[in-house]
This record gives structure tokens, C-alpha cells and sequence, in this order.
């Protein structure tokens, strides 16, 4: 078995949050004093230490070691796996001149777009406005269905949409009514099918956030502009998406997250195939340090992944700065 | 609204029509499963059965099948939604109560853990599992899943605590109680639902969790019922559809009724895109 990183870099960082431990709880002598003062932020620092620990063992840990792993030659079998050694950029050197792993980031690109920004995002905003004037009892059918698909464990809705696709599943059998002989999707066009499923696993998320979105937009204003003569889509080109424009950049961005990380899905549906056909990140990575054994290099994609997650991630937290501060 | 003019009517027409086809298309995987959990001979299409019959969960429920299987999910889930809302109500107190130089920083990284895709550290978690001789260890699963659902935990309850009025707390503070009695005595007794939402969610999300359980536990007989659902499938999936779907429905009525049950106490249906939202 591999050892990548010689100690959890957990260690490490603990000092900073160890310290509220070695201080004593906040019975400060003289009130005002720096150093009664100090001993009392140690002191309420102290609830703060469970939380530190578990997230600097189990998360910054691994995203530090990822770091330093990606440059080793770590593996599951083979020498390398008694014993790593520091490789430095090898890895990613290998790993762009390697036909799998460009092809493995538009196929992650693609799938991004397709599932999360145009088909989720679209998707959910325009179920949640026409949930505004649909009649109550059709709103809760859709609600039930399209939420069902979305608190469904993700294992079982990738059995569900594996059977949904399937050769003899119920996609071309519904085809077959209407005279159409349906293809072999998950191995003819896996993108799409996968693609598709994932649509419909996490619509529910945007149009919920959409829904409460929308239930925000001033009516006044939107009723002056229907005695201005705005039609519809004129309506909602210049009041409703202005108005709920920040819902939308977090939930692009949160959707885009989650989609980066979807692994179960395609993984039951596809397994990646046919060959590396439907191998996104997750699943590029997964293959590369667990089948083919390569930990080094399943690391370095993993890395990559963990620094696309990253941007995105301190963009989303630009867009919440008021809250934090 | 003008509901009751011509074009409100045609609207509200088009609405219906365009939202019952996107439900009907939402529907048909979801009933696919109901169907052939009890149907006999199901295949992968959606069909009525032939004759409705329970022997598909008659096979399934045996302890090797699903019972044990069905006892680890709620170990690995129970434990990880018990040890993040302990932790996570510990971390929220200070954050929210006191201005501390920590706090900004802190909730910056919270902000960014939740951010990350925790499907990209697997890899190097499993280093570190290795190196820690934790693999196939259900505590150490526990816990790397609770550290993973901490971000947003302490986010929610952070929220939550915020909104608890801080009045009662500096009586109790003149009367002399220490920060951690006015924390249980005080503050944990008035955010019970709040701190029922954050265990609910993260319950839902580690009950429903495949690839963490699926790298870091290999014996059988820690694996929760995602991987055995899993391994079943390899195993009968090819042939015993009926079995696999009735597996998966009896896998997935917990979470369902927990959310149900979460959405009826928070009112409406958005209660967990609530607590995510911006």
C-alpha cells in the first residue's frame, strides 16, 4: 500500500488551532488588562477547536497532500508503492501529453454547460415562472416529480436513469410507439445521456431557488410595466432576471460546483465508457489511481479538479462578501 | 393578476400544457422503479406488471441483503449528523456571539470548504486513510464525512444562532453562568429546529452518500446500503431488475420522509434550498 504524504500536513496546521487548548477558560484577574483580554479570546476561541481539528485532518490535509502527492510517483503496486519519490512537474507533463486527459476536460467542459448552465439553470428558472400561472394542483405534480428526482440517494437515480436509457429501456420503448427505433444511448452518445440525467437529477435545486427568486420582485414593478405595454419576455429580459441577477451568479456558480463534482451518476450509467468516451475529471481521476493504479497521477488530476473548484469558488465568495462581513 | 382576461386564460393554458409534459418526463424514470419493484419479471422499460406481487421485497429484505447493509447507512449517517451538529453548535456560539479577530477568516474558509468539490479530494483522502490506517474503518468514515458536511453546517447554524435573541443570555450570564451552560441551557433549547434542519441535512446528505463509503470501506460487512446496492447490481442487476429496484425503494423511503417531514416544519418546499441559498 502507498504512503504519498509522509505525515498529515493536519499536524501542521494544528498549532494555530491548538492554541485555545493550552490556555486556560476565561477567568481574566483584572478585566481590561491585554493580557485578561488575551486569556478571554483564547478562552472563547476554545469551542472553535473540535471544528478546526476535524477540518484540518479530513480536509485541508488531504488538499495539502494532494498538492505535494501530484509531484511524487506514487502507486498502488509496483516499487513505487514501497516507496514514492519527489517527481516534481512529471506528473502533469504526462498528464497533458496523455490523449485521455485533454479530451477528459472538454468532455468536463461539456458536460458544465449542457447540464448545469444552460439545462439546469434554464431549465429551473423557466419551471419556476411558469409555476406563476399554472394552476395549483399541475404546480405540486411538477414540484412532487421534478423535487423527487433531486432527494432520490444519487446511487438510485443513476439505477433509474441507467434503465431510462438503456438498449431495452424505457426511452426506446417509447420511441417504438411512435415508430421511431431508438439508438444505444449510454454507449452510441454517453454525453447525452449523462448529460440529460444529470438535468434531470438537479433542476430541482435551481428551481427552487428560482421560485423563492421570483416570489421577491416588487409587483409594482412589474404591473407599471404591464400598463407601459411590456409584454412577457419583455418583462422578463429588463425586470425580472435584473432584478433577481444575484440569485442567478449563485446559483450558477453553486450548480456549476456541484455538476464538477458529479461521480455516481455517470459512473453507474457509463462507467466512463465506451473507453474513455464519458470520462469527466471525477471519474478520469478515479480511473487512473484505482484501476490503473497510478495514485500520482490520479493526484494530479484531482489537484487540477480541486483548483477549478477553487476559482470558482472565490468567485462565488466575492458575490457573498456583505454576508461575511 | 389578470386572471381573467383572454390572455391570462391562454397563459395559464400554455402553462399547464408545457408544465404536465416536463412532469410526466421528470416522472417516468421515477415510476419505472416504483413499477418494477413490483412486478415479478421486470425488465429496464417501464411496463404494468402483469401481476402486482411484494416477492421482490420478500427476497430482498434478509439481513445479509439489506438489513445490515440498511443498519451501516444509519451507523455511518446517524454518527456523522450526531458529531457534525455537536461540533458545528459548538463553532457557531463564538462566531456568532463575539467579535473576534478569528471570526472573518474563519467563515471565509467555511465559505470556501463548501464550495469544494469534495469528490476531487477522494484520491488524496485515501492516501491519507492509508498512511493513518483508517481504511475500512467505520469511525474514520464517520468522521471524514462529518468533517466534509461541517462547512455548511456551521454556516446553517451560525444562521440560526444569529437569530436567537441574545437578551436571555445576559441574564443568564448576570446570574453566572459559564459560556458553555448559557450554550446548552440557553441557546441549544431555544434553536431546537434549527438544529433539527442542520441534522436532517446532514443526515440526508451522508444517507445518500456513494463514493466516500464506496472508497473507504471494503469489507461487506461495514459497506451502508449505497455500495450494496452497488455490488448488487454487479452481482443480479443484470437479471433481477424487480429486486434491485424494490432494494433501492426500501434504501430510499427514509430520506424521502425525512424531507417531506423537513419541508412540512419549515413551510413550503424550499427548505433545503433555503438553507443553501445565498
Amino acid at each position: 500500500m502507498a504512503t504519498i504524504a509522509p505525515t498529515p500536513l493536519g499536524k501542521d496546521t494544528d498549532p494555530a488551532g491548538g492554541r485555545g487548548s493550552s490556555g486556560t477558560p476565561s477567568q481574566g484577574p483584572r478585566p481590561g488588562s491585554a493580557r485578561a483580554r488575551n486569556i478571554r479570546t483564547v478562552g472563547r476561541t476554545i469551542p472553535l477547536v473540535p471544528s478546526m481539528v476535524l477540518l484540518a485532518l479530513f480536509l485541508l490535509g488531504p488538499i495539502v497532500s494532494s498538492f505535494y502527492g501530484s509531484l511524487t510517483n506514487a502507486s498502488l503496486t509496483g516499487a513505487a508503492a514501497q516507496k514514492s519519490s519527489f517527481i516534481g512537474l512529471d506528473n502533469y507533463v504526462k498528464l497533458f501529453n496523455s490523449p485521455d486527459f485533454p479530451k477528459s476536460i472538454v468532455l468536463t467542459l461539456v458536460f458544465l454547460f449542457a447540464s448545469a448552465v444552460i439545462g439546469q439553470n434554464v431549465l429551473g428558472l423557466g419551471l419556476a415562472l411558469l409555476m406563476r400561472s399554472a394552476n395549483p394542483g399541475v404546480r405540486s405534480l411538477v414540484g412532487t416529480f421534478v423535487v423527487a428526482a433531486w432527494v432520490l440517494p444519487e446511487i438510485v437515480a443513476a439505477f433509474a436513469a441507467y434503465a431510462f436509457f438503456n438498449q431495452t429501456g424505457t426511452l426506446n420503448t417509447v420511441l417504438a410507439w411512435f415508430g421511431i427505433e431508438g439508438a444505444n444511448w449510454l454507449y452510441t452518445f454517453p454525453m447525452i445521456a449523462v448529460i440529460l440525467a444529470n438535468i434531470w437529477r438537479g433542476t430541482a435545486f435551481s428551481m427552487l431557488v428560482y421560485a423563492a427568486a421570483v416570489q421577491e420582485v416588487p409587483p409594482e414593478i412589474t404591473e407599471s410595466a404591464e400598463v407601459d405595454g411590456a409584454g412577457g419576455f419583455k418583462r422578463l429580459i429588463y425586470i425580472t432576471l435584473p432584478v433577481i441577477r444575484r440569485s442567478i451568479s449563485t446559483n450558477l456558480m453553486l450548480t456549476t460546483l456541484q455538476t464538477l463534482s458529479v461521480f455516481t451518476l455517470i459512473f453507474v450509467m457509463t462507467g466512463g465508457g465506451p473507453g474513455t468516451n464519458s470520462s469527466t475529471l471525477p471519474i478520469l481521476a478515479y480511473q487512473e489511481a484505482f484501476k490503473f493504479s497510478q495514485l500520482g497521477f490520479g493526484t494530479a488530476i484531482a489537484t487540477i479538479m480541486l483548483l477549478i473548484g477553487a476559482i470558482f469558488s472565490i468567485v462565488y465568495i466575492r458575490a457573498l462578501k456583505p454576508e461575511v462581513d | 393578476m389578470a386572471m381573467t382576461s383572454p390572455s391570462g386564460r391562454n397563459l395559464r393554458f400554455v402553462s399547464n400544457g408545457v408544465l404536465v409534459i416536463i412532469a410526466v418526463c421528470f416522472a417516468v424514470p421515477l415510476v419505472w422503479l416504483v413499477l418494477a419493484s413490483f412486478d415479478s419479471s421486470a425488465t429496464l422499460s417501464v411496463k404494468i406488471p402483469t401481476e402486482f406481487t411484494l416477492e421482490n421485497f420478500q427476497k430482498v429484505l434478509t439481513p445479509d441483503i439489506s438489513f445490515i447493509p440498511l443498519m451501516n447507512s444509519l451507523i455511518l449517517s446517524g454518527g456523522c449528523a450526531i458529531v457534525t451538529v455537536v461540533v458545528a453548535i459548538l463553532a457557531a456560539y463564538p462566531l456568532s456571539r463575539y467579535r473576534m479577530r478569528i471570526n472573518k477568516p474563519f467563515l471565509y474558509g467555511i465559505l470556501f470548504g463548501t464550495c469544494l468539490p469534495i469528490t476531487a479530494i477522494m484520491v488524496p483522502v485515501y492516501s491519507l486513510f492509508v498512511s493513518l490506517n483508517l481504511i475500512d474503518s467505520v469511525a474514520g468514515t464517520v468522521f471524514f464525512l462529518a468533517a466534509s458536511s461541517l462547512p455548511m453546517a456551521i454556516w446553517m447554524s451560525k444562521n440560526f444562532m444569529d437569530s436567537v435573541p441574545i437578551s436571555l443570555e445576559e441574564a443568564a450570564w448576570t446570574d453566572g453562568a459559564s459560556m458553555f451552560t448559557t450554550l446548552t441551557r440557553v441557546v441549544v433549547p431555544l434553536m431546537r429546529p434549527g438544529i433539527a434542519v442542520v441534522f436532517i441535512f446532514v443526515f440526508i446528505q451522508a444517507w445518500g452518500n456513494f463514493f466516500v463509503p464506496f472508497i473507504l470501506l471494503l469489507s461487506p460487512g461495514n459497506q451502508p446500503a449505497a455500495v450494496s446496492i452497488f455490488n448488487f447490481f454487479g452481482q443480479y442487476g443484470s437479471v433481477a431488475y424487480g429486486q434491485l429496484a424494490a432494494f433501492s425503494l426500501v434504501y430510499s423511503v427514509p430520506v424521502i420522509a425525512l424531507y417531506v417531514f423537513i419541508s412540512r416544519v419549515l413551510g413550503g418546499s424550499n427548505a433545503l434550498a433555503g438553507a443553501v441559498k445565498g
